[in-house]
């Protein structure tokens, strides 16, 4: 107890004496913040729970998610120990979605990978360079985003060929430009600010402005709108999947799974229904995580 | 006076939660305004700003508004909506805030903003909008007004800044003005021109001026009234041609610190805090 | 020895019809040591002739030669450790990101000083501070607090010349006469040349020597501070200026 309470005033030190505690003492004061939003923490809670689940998949499943049986065709949930229930072809829906979720989390993390950071390169470099340079990179943006996502993802898909990867790939093709305009739109608000100013007259280059001192400024609001975004992701990878042109069958994808499902939705609804819940349950969590990251990171709140 | 005044405030309190407690960034201060201009003094962080800015409601969570009474023409506004506050805010009610640069829009070049502003109280077409405000910054000073319209903020210089600000509450003909360190950038002639402009606005319009400063000199020839606010209270308070005769130590180290062209010193004075300052009860300003 | 000499400036913004001239012919010299102050109406380019020297500013002509190096284009790393400025508004002089310790160590990591935490400490003395300040962020900072790292950050790299664009401007006076008694000691013990714009006659006639009044652009009239205490100024300007001034006191 006395220790806690050691480390918690530690933390909450308004003089640390050290470039750790500082560092931390920021990250724990984030934290306390995010903590105080319980509908974020519940968006938290919701999204541990499935990466856990999807780690643990092997363990938790009750059934081989991939194993058919004919004779157990479009069980209803409860029945015969499919918790869940079972598809059309007799698979465990409770088990699949579980390795579905693996799935999901593997497009989320490719796409995060991908999108935000070649948004954030393209928008501070656009908005720091100015010029011909800010046209250019601005036009090309602009084209991406005259394009509907799924239709340019269609596209993209169907010139590269139908798969998980490559759907992903299309997804971040096409998710870049919004993050680009945001970083570009901070970089012209931050560029002519006295800081910048401040640091040019120490001598540093235009790379270390723009990777030491833009960035960091500009991550905040992408990180935001990441997770907001991320629903989108999602429900873009499952239309894919829908449409047959992401994971392919048999892959417990959960696009693909509500797209399998939707020919008996009538008279069977906890097929389709199910992994609908699923996506639903992912995209509610990260748009309520991301608007209690905004609180934690706008940096408005420092200047009040 | 007779009527009511156009602000009456008793007892305001402003708090703020923080994780190490809460924080009274104002205790417990009253005050009237009425056709006047009533200066509030005070050095940084005595709270100066956020009784501006609690009047107009404009205190962000974790900060809270706690007060027996803040009236505006008789109007309780400390129970308002938001709609009503959002409608006498920027109409009836102006506030020059303290950084201009920070409270305009990085992207939106002087005359956008301005025709913005303008356009968002009153139903009016956008050339008369724009003739209205190039002749309000030609009022403030400005040189070459349609110039400065098509620049954005970090194309002027600090003082025009701040002179933007102050063109741009003057547009929609506010009853009370709250000028948040209005002058601050602007060198003495220019100064005296922006504050003569106010003070007939004052005048002719029967305006009511809330100035907030940290210049003791300025405030006294240039308000009627002056409050001068220490760590959230009010220690002292007196007309403004009796400011000479001021007693409290605090007041006269706010008027010996201030460097003077004619009379050289080899070292400024430097303020000496007194810890029973802060406990001394709050003064009414109360008229 | 002259630590800056200014031969014609002129600075221009913008090209073609919206070109505008914010400094005209300007020319002035600082001694070693000396502090020159910059006065005048606001929006007259004060900050403008700053800005150009620091290299911020790259649409001008003329000639400057500073700390004996003639400018050209770009400055050079050797430039900026012999020159450094302090911005007028300490609130947006600091990245909000970063710590003090983060700003001062990347400054001297940048001039390559050696023995950067010894350094920090000392620098943060000097600049009465104190090194229970090293790592906070500037929010948890005040307006005075913040411009003293600002001078800080500009101290780093040991430069000889200053300048300094409304250091106090945004401050209130009790905090005003704190810095400027700073600035007075530490032109003393690093035998700092400042070039100091203010609005406030009183600020420049603490800290300079020489005054120059600017209006429209253009040097009006440089001036010594008895010259202008005795309020022998030649030209109108500055006689409306300097009545301005003690109108406005007393
Ligand atoms: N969000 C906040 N949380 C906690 N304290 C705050 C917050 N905002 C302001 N304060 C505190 O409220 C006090 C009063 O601030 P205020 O801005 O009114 O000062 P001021 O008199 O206007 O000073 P200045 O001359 O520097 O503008 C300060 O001590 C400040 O630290
Ligand atoms: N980036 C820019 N683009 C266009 N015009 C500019 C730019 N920077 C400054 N100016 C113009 O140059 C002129 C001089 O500005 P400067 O900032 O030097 O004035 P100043 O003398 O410092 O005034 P103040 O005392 O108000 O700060 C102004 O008319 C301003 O609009
Ligand atoms: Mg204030
Ligand atoms: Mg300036």
């Amino acid at each position: 107890m006395s220790t806690s309470q050691g480390l918690r005033d530690w933390l909450l030190s308004e003089e640390p004496t050290s470039r750790r505690q500082a560092r931390f003492a920021a990250w724990y004061k984030g934290w306390l913040t995010l903590r105080s939003n319980t509908l974020a923490m519940l968006g938290l809670f919701v999204l541990a729970f499935l990466v856990l689940a999807a780690i643990f998949a092997p363990l938790l499943a009750s059934h081989d998610p991939f194993a058919q049986e004919l004779g157990q065709r479009l069980l209803a949930p409860g029945e015969d120990g499919h918790l869940f229930g079972t598809d059309s072809l007799g698979r465990d829906i409770y088990s699949r979605l579980l390795y579905g979720a693996r799935i999901s989390i593997y497009i989320v993390l490719l796409v995060v990978m991908v999108a935000p950071v070649v948004g954030l390169i393209v928008g501070t470099v656009a908005g720091y360079a100015g010029g011909w340079v800010d046209v250019l990179l601005m036009r090309v943006t602009d084209i991406f985003l005259a394009f509907p996502r799924l239709i340019l993802a269609l596209a993209f898909v169907a010139a590269l060929g139908a798969g998980i990867e490559n759907a992903v790939l299309a997804i971040s093709l096409t998710a870049w430009p919004p993050y680009a305009r945001i970083a570009r739109a901070e970089t012209l608000t931050i560029r002519n600010t006295d800081f910048i100013h401040g640091i040019k007259l120490q001598g540093a280059g235009p790379v270390r402005i723009v990777t030491r001192h833009i960035w960091p400024l500009c991550i905040s609001s992408l990180v935001i709108r990441v997770t907001l975004d991320m629903a989108g992701i999602i429900l873009t990878a499952a239309g894919l999947g829908f449409l047959g042109l992401g994971a392919q069958p048999p892959s417990p994808e959960w696009g693909a799974m509500i797209s399998e499902g939707r020919k008996y939705i009538l008279d069977y609804w906890w097929v389709a229904t199910i992994p609908g819940i699923a996506i639903f349950a992912i995209s509610l969590a990260f748009n309520l995580l991301g608007d209690g990251l905004r609180d934690v990171l706008d940096p408005k709140e420092d200047n009040a | 006076m007779t009527d009511a005044p156009l602000l009456d405030v008793e007892n305001l309190w402003v708090r703020f939660r923080t994780r190490s407690g809460v924080f009274d960034a104002v205790r417990g201060i009253s005050f009237t305004l009425g056709k006047e201009r009533l200066g509030i003094v005070g050095e940084s962080g005595s709270g100066k700003s956020m009784t501006g800015r609690a009047v107009l409601r404009l205190i962000r969570p974790p900060g809270m508004i706690e007060a027996d009474r803040l009236d505006m023409h008789g109007e309780d506004i400390l129970t308002a909506p938001e709609k009503r506050m959002r409608k006498l805010r920027g109409g009836r009610v102006s506030m020059i805030m303290q950084d201009p640069k920070f409270s305009l829009n990085p992207v939106m070049t002087v005359g956008q903003q301005m025709v913005e502003a303008l356009r968002a109280h009153e139903r009016v077409s956008r050339s008369e909008a724009r003739a209205r405000a190039l002749a309000m910054l030609d009022e403030v000073a400005i040189r070459d007004p349609e110039r400065v319209f098509t620049l954005y903020p970090h194309e002027v210089s600090g003082g025009m800044g701040q002179r933007i600000m102050i063109a741009m509450m003057l547009l929609p003909n506010p009853e009370i003005l709250i000028a948040d360190e209005p002058t601050s950038a602007l060198d003495v002639s220019v100064q005296l021109q922006v504050l003569d402009i106010i003070d007939k606005l004052v005048r002719d319009r029967g305006m009511g001026l809330m100035f907030i400063s940290h210049d003791l000199n300025l405030v006294a020839k240039f308000c009627d009234r002056i409050v001068i606010m220490y760590a959230g209270r009010i220690v002292e308070t007196c007309k403004a041609d009796e400011l000479r005769n001021a007693q409290h130590p605090y007041t006269l180290g706010l008027l010996n610190s201030v460097p003077d062209l004619e009379h050289p010193r080899e070292k400024l004075e430097v303020l000496k805090r007194d810890p029973a300052w802060r406990e001394a009860p709050s003064v009414s300003a109360r008229q | 020895m002259n630590a800056i000499e200014i031969h014609d400036l002129n600075v221009w913004f913008g090209s073609g019809p919206d070109r505008a001239n914010a400094v005209r012919d300007v020319s002035f010299d600082v001694a070693d040591g000396e502090s020159f102050g910059l006065v005048g109406e606001s929006g007259s380019g004060k900050s403008t002739i700053l800005r150009t020297i620091a290299g911020l500013v790259p649409t001008w002509s003329g000639q400057m030669t500073v700390a004996g190096e003639q400018l050209g284009r770009r400055r050079s790393k050797a430039f900026y450790s012999k020159v450094q400025m302090v911005f007028q508004d300490p609130y947006a002089s600091l990245h909000p990101r970063q710590t003090v310790d983060r700003v001062l160590s990347e400054a001297m990591h940048l001039h390559n000083v050696p023995d950067i935490d010894t350094r920090i400490v000392s620098l943060l003395d000097d600049v009465g501070l104190g090194s229970g300040f090293r790592f906070r962020y500037p929010h948890q900072l005040s307006g005075g607090q913040r411009q003293r790292v600002a001078i800080a950050r500009a101290l780093a790299c040991d430069p000889s010349i200053l300048l300094l664009d409304e250091p106090t401007s945004a401050l209130d006076v009790s905090v005003q006469a704190e810095i400027l008694n700073l600035l007075v000691d530490l032109r003393r013990e690093h035998k700092l040349t400042y070039i100091m714009v203010s609005h406030d006659l009183g600020v420049v006639g603490h800290l300079c020597e020489r005054i120059g009044v600017m209006k429209d652009g253009r040097f009006v009239e440089v001036l010594a501070v008895e010259e202008m205490r005795r309020l022998e100024a030649k030209s109108p300007y500055t006689r409306h200026l300097l009545e301005s001034s003690i109108n406005s006191i007393h």
